[in-house]
């Protein structure tokens, strides 16, 4: 039997989904693979069903009724749950909502998913590269834990991110070397490497996680040290 | 222990093009494989320390032969070519990369290929890394003192910076030569480079450094498929020559202890800042 896989879609941009579709001829491969059982932009189901896996992606807006009992759902429903994209892993964007938007300006409270509900797997990133998103499910379908880790360590967490854990967790515990990954990798490019050092704008900051989880020196996973291709 | 990691073989060699020898810091292997590649439509951008001014290296997408010349030579000290990966694909259009950097800068692109979250469509143009060897780096101003204070020599007419025989030496274009001793220069290296237990690049395809070749040549190892093969084909073709590794005392023996040196001096700091509970970055 297949895997069966849901994608929900909470407060969100679609972007995530986007990247997903965004692996051309291995998204084929993927659907090959797996059983879509839910999406609402790529299949017409209109409940959530039980699944294998469920990718949710966007915040969590506390002030709506209807996206609480989805966030009860897909905690009840998916035997492994991934908050897909900085929204739902960390956050992101979502930090900066307050209210007073159209057309629901009372909506103003939003949290990421891991924040609401005990998460399996959270991936930051807004959004998270195609290929990553490809990893994370061939991990999935493979059982490969290790990989997977630190994802698992993400969703354990339960907190928002910033450019500002690059100061935290790297400079201050002397640990930054300055490779400058973490420049690389920010989608917003606030980040610019003066002195050997990142240089955070909290201006062009989106929360969204990426410099710090490509940080080897916040976490090197063991798969990495390893030589391909000899 | 083991001391260098996985690789094929090695050997000493050093670039047959008097242009690299001119400006490179040993063999010129880094230069003349990227200008090969550059030549030869294995590689289509390279990202390089470049000169900056006051001997400040700046991170750099090179794509021609004479910016990877322009580049050559060893800077002891910080230069984040990592920050233009994403840069060399999206501004400058390579799709095939080449990168070279420090073993920790290695590790960096290494985990960025295997977790590329925040670099979509980059990582699968790196076509080519070069590791070079380290024992530790210096942050700008304390490669500044060391030069200036300690040397006695201007930034500004600095040549070339080089390590070697217990000594940093420096070279100005008044062709005066000043060094000073390796172990006066301690309290100014970067202090994060003390996690590190890398000292050859051990998960580059190449890695190349000075120790354990003669003057002027250089110690190469390779390790991966991609690295044998470039390397093989600029021997065929004339652009490296190469003697077999010196196997004794002050050939791969100088290198092992070294490399060994660097691990349990750095393995010992890890525990170190364990015990004190601070974190430290390879978690089991």
């Amino acid at each position: 039997m297949m895997v069966t896989v849901a994608h929900v879609q909470l407060s969100s941009c679609c972007g995530c989904l986007i990247s997903l579709s965004d692996t051309y001829e291995k998204l084929i491969d993927i659907l090959g693979s797996i059983d879509l059982v839910y999406c609402q932009t790529l299949a017409d189901a209109r409940e959530i069903p039980n699944a294998d896996v469920i990718l949710v992606e966007g915040a969590v807006c506390l002030d709506d009724h209807h996206t609480m009992e989805i966030v009860k759902e897909v905690r009840e429903k998916g035997k492994i749950l991934v908050a897909l994209g900085a929204c739902s892993a960390v956050g992101g964007i979502t930090r900066f909502c307050k209210g007073g938007q159209m057309p629901k300006p009372v909506q103003s409270s939003f949290s990421a998913l891991t924040e609401v509900v005990k998460c399996d797997l959270a991936i930051p990133g807004c959004p998270p590269s195609p290929e990553l998103i490809v990893n994370v499910i061939t991990a999935v379908l493979n059982g490969n834990m290790e990989y997977l880790r630190p994802f698992a360590k993400y969703a354990e967490s339960k907190r928002g991110a910033c450019g500002c854990d690059l100061i935290i967790n790297v400079i201050n515990k002397s640990l930054c070397m300055g490779c400058g990954v973490c420049a690389a990798s920010c989608p917003t490019r606030a980040i610019k490497m003066i002195e050997g050092r990142p240089l955070v704008s909290s201006e062009l900051c989106i929360k969204c996680g990426v410099c710090s989880f490509q940080c080897p020196r916040i976490e090197l996973p063991k798969g990495v040290c390893q030589l391909d291709g000899e | 222990m083991d001391p260098f990691g996985k690789y094929n073989s090695i050997i000493s060699a050093r670039a047959t093009d008097k242009r690299i020898l001119k400006k490179s810091q040993d063999g010129g292997i880094v230069s003349a494989t990227f200008i090969y590649g550059l030549e030869n439509n294995i590689l289509d951008g390279v990202i390089v320390a470049d000169r900056g001014e006051k001997f400040k290296p700046v991170p750099k997408v090179a794509t021609t032969p004479e910016e990877v010349i322009e580049a050559a030579g060893t800077k002891y000290t910080v230069c984040p070519n990592i920050s233009l990966l994403k840069s060399a694909v999206r501004e400058y259009g390579c799709d095939k990369i080449g990168v070279v950097g420090t073993p920790c800068q290695i590790i960096s692109t290494k985990k960025a290929i295997k977790y590329p979250v925040g670099l979509r469509h980059v990582t699968d143009k790196i076509a080519l890394t070069i590791g070079i060897f380290c024992m530790e780096n210096f942050p700008y101003n304390g490669m500044k003192t060391v030069v200036e204070e300690l040397c006695g020599a201007r930034l500004e007419d600095v040549v070339k910076t080089d390590i070697g025989k217990g000594k940093f030496w420096v070279y100005t274009k008044w062709g005066e030569t000043k060094s000073v001793k390796l172990k006066e220069t301690h309290p100014y290296e970067q202090i994060a480079c003390h996690v590190c237990t890398d000292y050859t690049a051990e998960l580059a395809d190449i890695s190349t450094g000075s120790v354990g070749s003669p003057d002027g040549w250089s110690s190469v190892f390779l390790r991966t498929k991609k690295g044998e093969e470039i390397i093989k084909k600029m021997i065929d073709g004339g652009y490296l020559e190469t003697k077999p590794i010196d196997e004794g005392k002050f050939g791969l023996g100088i290198l092992k202890k070294l490399a060994l040196t660097k691990k349990e001096k750095n393995i010992k700091e890890i525990e170190h800042r364990k015990e004190l509970g601070l974190p430290v970055p390879i978690i089991e």
